[in-house]
């Protein structure tokens, strides 16, 4: 870590002075204020908002969304998936139940999700003539990309800017002259399935982020921070912005004491039942098996992963929060498996399936970049792994599965993490011209491990 | 690495010999490639030091620079490698076919077929390794910006006829070698390394001897330490008995042998210059010299090289291998035709929409290569079945059923019962290949009930999908597509019980990215349009840096 005190050195408009007490509302209201005012108001073609995890990104799109339309300016917006397409226009069409809003889709069979049929303001179509006129468009990145011979919108709103690779944007930015992107930029980067080394270090090296490509070219652009993470509770926010956002760091929207989570019934001793009482208590669990090296899909682990997500439901969990009084469930929906790897995800569904479980969400990283659950389980990406390349070591995928919970976190990892990450220090290859991401993902999962060393269960199955 | 390849390396040290990853030969391999085996000096990029060259695995021709640090010496190296190229590449482009294709008409803006020309086949370049082509990258760039006398009478060091040429040439097939599955050139590792699966890490893959060593070993001596000897063996001067593919030559070589000779035939060189008596005498011996000692390092590497080409000639050609060939021809004649409408070379750096484009290319490329390798190779299809990408199993049901639209298409549910454990979730998109070689469509519809008498045999695995709940590992597949336009599905087009058949969860032919914006139009958060006013004969030399020629 660089000598300053990150915190203190990066100064930032929305955030209150030391001497008063922090306000998250404030702070909150105040950055979007000035990110409105400059997207509605400012000389410049571009704005970028970075959020970190929960800071309200979604919110604050269709904010935004509306005001454009409201000031008599039609809008497209493009995101990088369907179901973002569909949850957006599902928040725009709840938030505004008059505004008319365009869901543009593929001609692929089941295009959208069936709920925007509910929405009577809500016109879908794989045509962008019989979308016209409409104040807001939205669609995908890649069926914008298809959109020929039009007249370019005067502004866009471009969600998840930093998923979205530099060549999409190439493919979309001539249908705009102005754009708001909003992005996490501790997320995972996005990537390309073939080497573009040779690009490396140019301003518009198309497998970057479409972030990094828009301020090569456009330094000059406003740069906005949303301060506050509504999601992460006060236990898991400062290690989240330390590991993962240290020259830009937030804070969580909730003091400490005003989530809690807490069982029915009491523990029996077990591993799985120890590590939920440390992950109720400190927002942290750590259930370490002992060190071996395994498959990926490490039987064991899959294994300990299903069977703390099996106790979490037995035992009644409840949550209390700030958006409800009265303690709630934490229901199977309320809780996510996140893993690195496709078939490890496969391997825990099966295993939850084994030991009777349904309606746990589990995906890798990737998937579940921008969902919200009470309750995370994770396989930590380095478990029982013999070396640490750069897909494991990845910032971005450490940090999504670090930061989908409102409550708390477990992370089942073999013990000796911490020494294979001093086995394998990073080794790409440095390339001339191509900014250093701080932190690296070395660093970063030092970090996490440090923090999560204080919440250990050590146990064999 | 996929689980079936680290299997079969397992089997290879087991073994003591390389396991076969392929049943077909992924990569087209021409009747008569021209095999290049450049070597390059230490401690200068770019600087060769001599190469075998040719179509005749009997005959090459060797081509040295005695002095590498001599631009004169190097330049006729250069002219000489592109009267041995040259010729090759060039007698490839007349012999042509006439193909359809369709283009925008400039005055309608229809889209109307036109007859143009695609070369019957494309000359091959084979090189022994990885660093192989990323030389022929290199030489490819340090030519061709070159100019010749005749190109430009002001040009203060003229390079020989043929060398710009020949560099964007090299340019052409350097960057067509990054498109996954391309064969217009390749390297003799990577291709080994793709059909069979060695006892030892990828790292050493690249070497071309101990690669061959696995795969081929000497009667009775196990892969490892064959391997091993083509590493380190060295004889009783401490040279190696079987010297690096390339370009990159042995330290000790160049110390014990190759600068001594060098510096004889400097010394003879400046006698020769000075009139000494003798000295033209003892120049041509030093340079003779020369010529043994980097013919003893080339022409094992040449061998062995052609040694692969025999092995991989052995296997017969996957079905799908010509398909990705004929797109080698069509980037052939496409720079045929662009080298005869007189443009300029290649730029050094690609404009972002350039880049974008070979991007998207790239990424369809693999995708497809990946798909038909599969298609076309059992074993590579098993790896895929392995990793939860594909199932292949026997039909035991057909249901027909029919859409619910206003004119109900044909849907019927085929039920698989199948040992694979495909990453299925509800409406997952398949795909297969009809037994007439047809695409067809199909999305996963549930698990089905197996029969009482199933069960037993779905107890010794306990955790797959379905299991749990007793149902066993029967999968229902909806078929959504390949059945015709009518009513019902044209005969033959749905399987029928008793049926083996394969279904995939990739795509088979997927789609190419969306059509980009030309350059002229890059939009501002690409930097707007390329700079008009650069010069057409690539960016000015860098001022601070002396012979900035790459």
């Amino acid at each position: 870590m660089i000598g300053a005190d990150p915190a203190a050195a990066a100064a930032h408009p929305g955030r209150a002075r030391a001497d008063e007490p922090f306000d998250p509302s404030a702070a909150a209201a105040r950055a979007t204020e000035a990110i409105l005012h400059d997207t509605l108001h400012g000389a410049d073609r571009g704005v970028v908002v970075d959020s970190p995890p929960g800071a309200g990104k979604s919110t604050l799109v269709v904010r935004a969304a509306r005001e454009l339309a409201a000031a008599g300016r039609p809008l497209m917006v493009v995101a990088q998936t369907n179901a973002q397409v569909d949850d957006l226009v599902d928040r725009l069409a709840t938030a505004d139940p008059d505004l008319p809003v365009g869901r543009l889709h593929s001609s692929d069979p089941h295009p959208y999700d069936p709920v925007l049929d509910g929405h009577e303001s809500v016109r879908t179509s794989a045509k962008i003539a019989d979308l016209a006129g409409l104040d807001i468009v939205v669609s995908t990145a890649a069926k914008w990309a298809h959109i020929k011979h039009v007249e370019p919108w005067r502004h866009a709103i471009v969600d998840e800017a930093y998923q979205m690779r530099s060549d999409a944007l190439l493919a979309v930015a001539g249908l705009f002259e102005r754009a708001l992107f909003v992005g996490d930029p501790g997320q995972l980067d996005p990537f390309s399935v073939v080497g573009a080394d040779q690009w490396a270090g140019l301003s518009y090296d198309p497998s970057a982020s479409a972030v990094t490509t828009l301020l090569a070219h456009n330094p000059r652009l406003p740069q906005h921070r949303l301060p506050v993470s509504w999601r992460l509770p006060a236990s898991a926010a400062p290690l989240v912005s330390h590991a993962f956002y240290p020259y830009t760091p937030f804070r969580s929207g909730t003091g400490h004491g005003e989530r809690r989570l807490s069982f029915g019934v009491a523990s029996d001793g077990s591993g799985p039942d120890r590590v939920l009482d440390e992950a109720a208590a400190s927002g942290w669990g750590l259930l370490e098996l002992p060190a071996r090296r395994t498959p990926r899909t490490d039987p064991e682990a899959v294994a300990a992963v299903a069977q703390v997500v099996r106790r979490l439901l037995d035992r009644g969990a409840v949550a209390v929060s700030e958006r409800s009084g009265e303690p709630q469930p934490v229901a199977a929906d309320r809780i996510a498996v996140g893993t690195a790897h496709r078939d490890q995800a496969a391997a825990v569904r099966a295993a939850l399936a084994g030991l009777g479980v349904s309606g746990v969400t589990v995906d890798t990283a990737n998937r579940l970049q921008g969902r919200e659950f009470d309750v995370t389980v994770v396989l930590h990406p380095l478990s029982g792994r013999p070396d640490a390349t750069a897909f494991h070591l990845e910032t971005g995928r450490l940090c999504v599965l670090a930061s989908r919970h409102r409550q708390a976190c477990v992370v089942v990892c073999r013990a000796g993490v911490a020494e294979l990450l001093d086995e394998h220090p990073s080794t790409e290859p440095v390339q001339l011209g191509v900014t250093v991401k701080f932190p690296d993902g070395w660093e970063a999962n030092h970090a996490v491990l440090a923090h999560l060393a204080e919440h250990r269960v050590a146990w064999r199955p | 690495m996929s689980l079936i390849t680290t299997l079969a390396r397992m089997e290879a040290v087991r073994e003591g010999r390389a396991q076969p990853l392929t049943t077909v030969r992924h990569r087209h391999l021409s009747a008569r490639p021209l095999a290049f085996v450049p070597l390059t000096t230490a401690g200068e990029a770019g600087a060769p030091l001599g190469a075998l060259v040719g179509t005749d695995r009997d005959a090459p021709r060797l081509l040295i620079v005695a002095q590498p640090r001599d631009r004169d010496l190097r330049f006729a190296f250069l002219a000489e490698l592109a009267e041995e190229i040259q010729p090759y590449l060039d007698s490839y482009a007349d012999e042509v076919e006439l193909e359809e294709r369709k283009e925008t008409d400039p005055e309608t803006g229809k889209k109307v077929p036109v007859q143009v020309e695609l070369c019957q086949d494309a000359p091959q370049l084979l090189v022994p390794s990885a660093a192989g082509v990323a030389f022929v990258r290199l030489l490819g760039r340090s030519m061709r910006f070159r100019r010749t006398a005749e190109q430009d009478p002001e040009t203060p060091f003229p390079a020989p006829a043929r060398v710009p040429l020949l560099g964007r040439w090299l340019t052409h097939y350097g960057e067509r070698a990054r498109v996954p599955g391309s064969c217009l050139l390749l390297s003799l590792t990577e291709l080994l390394s793709r059909h069979w699966a060695t006892g030892q890490s990828n790292l050493e893959d690249q070497h071309l001897g101990s690669l061959l060593a696995w795969i081929d070993p000497p009667e009775g001596v196990p892969g490892a330490e064959a391997a091993l000897r083509a590493e380190s063996e060295r004889d009783a001067n401490g040279q190696l008995r079987c010297p690096p593919a390339g370009p990159s030559t042995d330290p000790a070589f160049d110390n014990k042998l190759l600068a001594p000779a060098m510096s004889r035939y400097d010394a003879a060189r400046a006698e020769a210059s000075q009139g000494v008596a003798g000295g033209g005498a003892r120049l041509r011996l030093a340079e003779a010299e020369l010529r043994g000692l980097i013919e003893s390092q080339l022409r094992p590497t040449w061998d062995a090289l052609w040694r692969g080409v025999d092995l991989l000639r052995a296997l017969p050609e996957g079905a799908r291998v010509a398909d990705r060939w004929k797109r080698d021809r069509w980037s052939y004649t496409g720079h045929r035709d662009r080298v005869r409408a007189g443009e300029p070379p290649q730029p050094k750096l690609d404009d972002a929409v350039t880049a974008a484009q070979k991007l998207a290319a790239r990424e369809t490329a693999q995708a497809q290569l990946e798909a038909h390798e599969a298609l076309d190779d059992p074993l590579v299809m098993a790896g895929r079945r392995l990793a939860g990408e594909a199932f292949a199993g026997e039909v035991i049901d057909v249901e027909m059923a029919w859409s619910d639209a206003k004119v109900p298409r044909p849907r019927p549910l085929v039920t698989i019962r199948t040992e694979d454990r495909p990453h299925l979730a509800e409406r997952v998109k398949l795909h297969r290949v009809t037994d007439d070689g047809r695409a067809q469509s199909g999305e996963f519809a549930g698990f089905a009930d197996m029969d009482g008498a199933d069960e037993a045999d779905g107890a010794d695995v306990a955790e797959g999908p379905g299991d749990a709940h007793g149902q066993g590992r029967a999968l229902v597949v909806r078929l959504t597509g390949g059945m015709g336009r009518g009513k019902q599905p044209e005969p033959g087009t749905v399987p029928e019980k008793g049926d083996r058949v394969c279904w995939t969860l990739f795509e088979h032919a997927p789609r190419g990215g969306p059509e980009l914006p030309d350059p002229e139009s890059t939009p501002w958060t690409h930097g707007g349009p390329p700079d008009a006013a650069a010069p057409a004969q690539g960016p000015q030399p860098d001022p601070m840096t002396e012979e900035d020629y790459l």
